[in-house]
């Protein structure tokens, strides 16, 4: 139904640029989500699509025409916001049924499409209701409800789930999911916790200070990040990384741990390696001191310091090993396969082999 | 022991400048002193049966109701105009906000002068531009003109106080609920009247009260300076009409029987506007 395409899109307020030039090409019923750390601009991304932002610079195209100057109620667009919107003055069919009446939509077909959305959403019970009677899992799906009666091409999301408790955002991040697939529609979804990000995204936008750092899938920016920003910021626990020095194939990290890479580089480098690819191994060049256990049960998470063996420059260190470990690793070895390390440049660019 | 020493003061200036002047003009409303307060004398309802008996005080009551209602309306529909389209400015919002507000520093009998002056019959600047135009302006023989300028200057008092009530509370309406109206279609005044007015209600109520309460007692000043009552009564509100009888005419029987009857139909009017009004008020 819509594609949408932004084009070295940037904004300034004064001076100030929040957004440095973005370039994304979404395809029609893809489920884009754009994630990042609180002030990286990715709500004035989403709102910059919407309308309700004016672009500085750059163009919006939504189905190959350039909206840039069109109002919010011109793009054919439906948002849902962060603190759900709803008008509190009215009815939860009324909240529905606003835009449609706007449009004009004949009485027969508005009370049709708001019933459908209603049960669609199990809301039809609430319908007279007001948002003030409803708890948080209902208003997020009143607000889900207004966007949908509207048909609209694109959805807009800016990170519905933030108000909900824990138990409640899973349920309904499978139902929004569930609910793109079904509808068939665009959606661009904002959120700052990168674990919706993963499990809800066909593709990922990961902003940073205004900068796009990558867009792929969840498993590309999992397996390859591009920079040492979205290597830190995808995968829970987040990435060790360790400075050291390479030569050739091989890397000495401060400290004295010689390991190999396989990837040619030279100078300065940053080693990334995942809590959950470290595997015991006594001959391992990795040797940790533990300070901390975490047990998950599935897996145990241990925290420490990596033991040189100089044993100078002790680096903070997490490793996830799965099952349950109760015995503290003390100088211990481990070891991680040359494929499952990463190596960024200073300047924080992944270095490829 | 505590809790009543708190609200102690409350009760004394309570007590002290609203129930004891109450009781008082209670009191008095069943007598009938001489002009000089060395006697009086009881009458019971006889003040009260007076006063209803008479043209002029019925007439008061219409002015009252006409002078309340131009007043209410014409100044919280003009508040509610300045106060939308303030917080539509974005560039110098804070010169205009303070120029809209200023007139509140202004007391109302300072504020009645102004406009006295402006609309005086023989040297004032309007009536002489009114003159030009063909128009003869002459407030202290044309009752007409003379409600109609107490009115004005009476709801230009007013236009600070409400401005800045009215603000306040578009500014509190989420800009969110907006930016969603604005998604779903509806343009500038649409969504002014579908959503910002609405959940303006509570301050539009508020202010309804207060304005009322406010045409009844406070526009005193104003009349008192501009018109004095006249001319033939014609701009004499109850509240007035209290003064003239009772400082003026010294007739302090009938001014507590109407200082009674004011204070019934205030407190009327109030319940009414609670039970009614309210009732189409979202919080």
């Amino acid at each position: 139904m819509a594609t949408v395409s932004l084009k070295s899109l940037k904004k300034s307020y004064g001076r100030d640029e929040v957004l440095h030039g973005i370039d994304i090409d979404i395809a029609d019923r893809e489920f884009i989500v754009v994630v990042g750390p609180s002030g990286c601009g990715k709500s004035t991304l989403l709102r910059m699509i919407a309308g309700l932002e004016t672009v500085t610079s750059g163009d919006v195209l939504i189905n190959d025409e350039n909206v840039n100057q069109h109002e919010p109620m011109d793009r054919n667009i439906a948002m849902v916001f962060q603190n759900y919107a709803l008008y509190p003055h009215m009815t939860v069919y009324n909240n529905m049924a606003y835009s449609l009446k706007i449009a004009g939509t004949p009485k027969a077909e508005i009370k049709e499409r708001v019933e459908r959305a209603a049960q669609l959403l199990q809301l039809t019970e609430y319908l007279q209701r007001r948002p003030r009677q409803l708890s948080g899992g209902q208003r997020q799906r009143v607000a889900m409800g207004r966007a949908i009666v509207r048909k609209p091409a694109v959805f807009l999301f800016d990170e519905p789930l933030s108000n909900l408790d824990a138990k409640l955002r899973v349920q309904m991040r499978l139902e929004i999911r569930k609910l793109q697939r079904e509808l068939g529609v665009t959606a661009v979804y904002v959120t700052h916790d990168q674990v919706e990000a993963m499990t809800l995204g066909d593709r990922l936008v990961v902003l940073n200070d205004g900068y796009l750092e990558q867009f792929g899938s969840p498993i590309e920016l999992y397996q390859r990040p591009a920079t040492l920003f979205v290597a830190r910021f995808i995968g829970s626990p987040a990435m060790n990384i360790f400075d050291g020095m390479a030569d050739g194939t091989q890397v000495t990290l401060d400290g004295g741990v010689r390991i190999d890479t396989g990837i040619a580089a030279s100078g300065r480098v940053k080693v990334g390696v995942r809590p959950e690819h470290f595997v015991a191994d006594t001959n391992g060049a990795f040797k940790v001191n533990t300070s901390m256990l975490e047990q998950l049960g599935s897996n145990t998470l241990v925290h420490g310091t990596l033991a040189g063996a100089s044993g100078a420059g002790a680096a903070e260190i997490v490793v996830s090993l799965p099952g349950i470990h109760t015995e503290a690793m003390v100088g211990e070895g481990l070891s991680v396969a040359p494929s499952e390390l990463h190596l960024f440049d200073p300047d924080g660019k992944r270095i490829d082999g | 022991m505590l809790p009543l020493l708190l609200i102690l003061p409350q009760l004394l200036v309570s007590l002290l400048f609203f129930f004891w002047p109450a009781a008082q003009a209670i009191y008095q409303s069943a007598y009938i002193p001489d002009p000089f307060g060395l006697k009086t004398q009881f009458v019971g309802w006889e003040n009260f049966e007076f006063l209803f008996g008479d043209r002029y005080y019925l007439e008061s009551f219409k002015t009252t109701a006409i002078f309340s209602i131009l007043v209410t309306v014409l100044s919280m529909s003009i508040a509610l105009w300045l106060a939308v389209m303030a917080d539509r400015i974005i560039k110098g919002s804070g010169v205009y906000r303070t120029l809209l507000v200023w007139p509140y520093a202004v007391a109302p009998a300072v504020a009645g002068i102004l406009w006295l002056f402006m609309f005086s019959p023989g040297i004032g600047l309007i009536t002489w531009y009114l003159d030009q135009i063909g128009v003869d302006w002459n407030h202290s023989l044309n009752s007409g003109q003379a409600t109609g300028l107490v009115v004005v200057a009476s709801a230009w008092g007013r236009i600070s106080y409400n401005f800045l009530f009215f603000l306040a509370g578009l500014q509190a309406v989420p800009r969110s609920v907006i930016e969603a109206a604005a998604i779903d279609g509806a343009r500038y005044w649409r969504r002014f009247w579908t959503i910002v007015f609405p959940l303006l209600s509570p301050t539009t109520f508020f202010l309804l009260v207060v304005n009322v309460v406010y045409a009844f007692f406070e526009t005193f000043g104003v009349i008192h300076m501009i018109t004095a009552g006249g001319p033939q009564q014609a701009t004499t509100t109850l509240v007035y009409k209290v003064y003239a009888d009772g400082f003026v005419g010294q007739d302090l029987g009938s001014s507590a029987a109407q200082s009674v009857v004011l204070l019934l139909v205030v407190g009327l009017l109030t319940i009414i506007q609670f039970k009614f009004i309210e009732r189409r008020v979202h919080y």
